[in-house]
């Protein structure tokens, strides 16, 4: 038992919370961001192994880490203007065509990654974004060294993270987004196109979750391998439901979730007797069991899923 | 434009000129002309199919027109622009509320009212104009509640109110009564009177005539898609209305006396409790051959629960129930097909037909594992589409094929599939909820000599309605629902409206309490 509160009193847990989280914040994010305009997607899992390798190989290749980041969130957008394109202007199924974007743009990432990286024993690395220790209270006990000494991205999703949930609710362009996910009829009655809204959203939203996926290239490791994302994607896709679609819970969602992830490594520690399946697992449970508690009273967007017809009721 | 005049109504607020729409072959509106005074109160009456709806959908800017113009003030709004519409100053009330019912009543209202890079709301300031104008017109409504959360009068409340917070001066409500009860109604009118006084200008679209006849100063018929005929209310009547409507003289079908049979359905101290509430308490009535027992309330008194106890979807809790003389427990769905008992639900659309599948497998839905339909799990579909083509030739359905989707008939259509479906096989009893809800008078006279028909041959038939002239026409014997509680049965020949309004608002109660005297004894 004492283990245990050892764990959870170490800075180094807190430091790894955040760590682990920003990629997930990234993610939920966007997928936040596309359902609250009506659309579902999908292609995140995808999105964000893209993001991940074309992130890195811009800094591979010589661009600063900054660029990467804003390669990888172009990109993005770009297979959201795919998603966009096949889900709201042509109406079709958003599952398939999110699991489509998926299965293409890993393929892709792996292609192009053998295309330009030539093959060695040891994969091809690159400086990744360092710590930046905030001025003041990074010095703080135990909350510095845990919250404070963290890489400039963990700090930027954060942020992401605030100025979301002040958008989504302080803004007409909030507003507008919320209607044309609640129900995109009404939205065109008052005057806001929701067919654009979602395009934006869509777009918006898949570069964040391409950010999340160039955070694990450019700051959590510093190469890249093809499977790399292993399935945060679908973590966020299910964050979302937990969060109830509002942005400041997919923070606290992302974060509780890192938390159980970091804190099921070091227990493994502790626990050697224990199969380190058994500690695998822990997060994945301890987050179905919350979204079955959290997900019964959320609200999902009422239009979310259904494509939207100009003239059509 | 130069004459001087003092006369409000002299220069048209509204103006549609010459408008024409087709969809396909479909001629919707044809060369269709209306002007709108101010501070007038326009009716816009019309059969389902009239071309109402698509003509205010044409002046909303959500659909373009094939030829015409709509003018505001004189000046002409581009075509399939919702936003001009409501720059000029038009709002609409959708039969089909727009509104999203997740986000509250203020959210709903400031959609699209501000400058989407703003880079904030000014929630107090809309939250101050919306106190201003629901004061002004006595439209209460909290701003703050999840709209979801409100009642239907309340959301259309907040519908009106969203039109008015765009500066609306004229306002197009479409069949804005369609989903409220009577005393909503009789609210909503006296608000539309309010606002005409004040000087906002408004259409309503509707197909009742006596709401028609009660709240609008003018009253333009729509026929085909063509103006039929344009009357002031005060030197028209409800048969002219109704004429005009239809296009010829409206009887009501007329009916023989009944010749009751032998009792098929017996009903003695019935209980049935939903949710831990009693919907019937202790209810008695029984159904004879060739006889029609009508059950007149005020809706949501239990009459939803009573037909969903005869369709064999609830169970009761307590008393007896005797079918064809022997006793059951409850009702089971199966065997009221089995032993020929057709019912017409309450709300076509969710329990009487399947919209997304085939009419024909509509129409054999109940009696699919019956081996004329299917044979070891084989769907026979030629049958069933033969059956349906029989259907539709006989219960002269338009608007569909056996092969094309349900839900592109319109109500009276799917009702007389519904109707086609159980009388096809004369049954011995029929359950008919509500069976004219929301139809027009074409489809409810159609409805109507069916269900008097089937009486005429035998069938015993259950009749749950709302509408007293609907109970009055059709019923032999009359009981009222008030509260889970049923009147003792009168007679038909005893029955005016007078007398059942006092049975509806449960004048009965006091004094006789439900005995149940009367009952023939089950032959």
């Amino acid at each position: 038992m004492s283990a245990i509160l050892d764990i959870v009193a170490s800075a180094g847990l807190w430091a790894a919370v955040l760590r682990i989280a920003t990629p997930l914040i990234f993610g939920t994010l966007g997928a936040l961001l596309s359902e609250r305009s009506g659309v579902l997607n999908l292609g995140i899992e995808g999105i964000m192994t893209f993001g991940a390798m074309v992130g890195w190989l811009a800094v591979f290749n010589g661009a600063d880490l900054w660029t990467g980041m804003l390669v990888a969130a172009a990109s993005g957008a770009l297979f959201g203007l795919v998603h966009a394109g096949m889900t709201v202007s042509l109406g079709l199924s958003q599952h398939v065509t999110g699991l489509g974007i998926t299965l293409f743009a890993s393929s892709l990432s792996y292609y192009i990654f053998r295309l330009t990286v030539p093959l060695a024993s040891t994969p091809p690395t690159v400086t990744p974004f360092q710590p930046i220790a905030v001025p003041g209270l990074s010095d703080l006990p135990f909350v510095g060294p845990a919250l404070f000494t963290q890489t400039l991205p963990t700090y930027l999703s954060i942020a992401i993270a605030l100025l979301l949930a002040y958008v989504v609710y302080r803004t007409p362009l909030g507003l507008a987004l919320r209607m044309s996910g609640e129900n995109p009829h009404a939205a065109e009655a008052q005057g806001v196109d929701p067919i654009r809204v979602r395009y934006g959203a869509i777009m918006a939203g898949s570069a964040l979750m391409a950010m999340g996926g160039a955070f694990l290239t450019l700051s959590a490791f510093n190469s890249f391998f093809p499977t790399m994302v292993q399935g945060r994607g679908w973590i966020c896709i299910a964050l979302v439901v937990f969060a109830s679609w509002r942005p400041g819970r997919a923070l606290f969602g992302a974060l509780l979730f890192a938390f159980f992830d970091a804190f099921q490594l070091r227990l493994q520690t502790v626990l050697g007797d224990v199969p380190y399946q058994i500690f695998l697992m822990m997060p994945y449970i301890l987050s179905i069991a919350a979204l079955a508690v959290m997900a019964r009273r959320a609200r999902v967007p009422q239009a979310l899923m259904q494509p939207y017809r100009r003239g059509e009721r | 434009m130069t004459t001087e005049t003092t006369e409000s109504t002299a220069e048209p607020v509204l103006a549609l000129s010459h408008i024409s729409k087709r969809f396909g072959p479909i001629v919707a509106n044809d060369d269709i002309s209306i002007a709108l005074g101010r501070g007038e109160l326009l009716a816009l009456l019309g059969e389902n199919g009239a071309g109402k709806t698509t003509l205010m959908s044409i002046l909303f800017g959500h659909y373009t027109p094939d030829a015409g113009t709509v003018r505001v003030d004189g000046v002409e709004l581009p075509h399939g622009r919702p936003r001009a519409a409501i720059k000029a100053g038009v709002g609409m009330v959708h039969q089909h509320f727009s509104l999203a019912p997740n986000l509250t009543v203020l959210e709903n209202v400031m959609t699209g009212t501000e400058p989407l890079w703003s880079l904030r709301s000014r929630k107090g300031a809309a939250r101050r104009k919306l106190a201003a104008i629901a004061e002004r017109f006595g439209l209460s409504v909290d701003p703050d509640a999840r709209l979801g959360d409100l009642s239907v009068g309340e959301q259309q409340r907040v519908e009106i109110l969203k039109a008015l917070y765009n500066d609306a001066r004229i306002l197009i409500l479409d069949e804005p009564t369609a989903v409220l009860t009577n005393i909503e109604a009789e609210r909503l009118f006296r608000t539309l009177r309010e606002m005409a006084r004040q000087g906002l200008s408004l259409i309503f679209i509707s197909h009742k005539l006596d709401e028609v006849m009660a709240a609008a100063d003018r009253i333009v018929v729509l026929r085909g898609g063509r103006v039929a005929a344009e009357r002031r209310a005060a030197e028209t009547n409800k048969a002219e209305l109704a004429e005009l409507m239809v296009g010829h003289r409206v009887t009501r079908p007329t009916r023989a006396p009944a010749e009751p049979g032998a009792t098929v359905f017996q009903a003695s101290r019935l209980t049935v409790s939903s949710g831990g509430v009693e919907r019937l308490k202790a209810i008695d009535f029984f159904l004879r051959e060739g006889e029609t027992l009508g059950i007149i309330g005020v809706s949501g008194n239990g009459q939803t629960t009573l037909s969903q106890l005869m369709g064999g979807l609830a169970a009761p809790s307590g008393g007896e129930m005797r079918l064809f003389g022997e006793p059951v427990a409850a009702l089971d769905v199966d065997d009221l097909v089995q032993a020929g008992v057709g019912r017409i639900p309450e709300d076509r659309h969710r329990q009487g037909a399947i919209g997304e599948m085939a009419i024909w497998e509509n129409a054999v839905l109940e009696r699919i594992r019956q081996p004329l339909f299917s044979r070891r799990g084989i769907v026979n579909r030629s049958a069933g589409q033969a059956f349906a083509a029989t259907i539709i030739e006989e219960f002269d359905v338009r608007g569909g094929t056996p092969t094309s989707r349900t839900r592109l008939l319109s109500g009276g259509n799917m009702q007389k599939l519904i109707l086609g479906r159980n009388l096809y096989r004369r049954p011995r009893i029929l359950i008919a909820a509500q069976p004219t809800r929301g139809l027009d008078e074409g489809a409810v006279a159609a409805v109507h000599a069916r269900i008097l028909e089937a009486r005429q041959a035998g069938t015993a038939v259950l009749l749950i309605s709302e509408d007293l002239d609907e109970v009055m026409g059709l019923a032999d014997r009359i009981q009222a629902i008030v509260k889970g509680r049923l009147s003792a049965p009168i007679a038909a020949e005893d029955a005016d409206p007078r007398r059942l309004g006092l049975m509806m608002s449960g004048d009965w109660a006091a004094g006789e309490g439900n005995t149940g005297e009367g009952h023939p004894h089950a032959s």
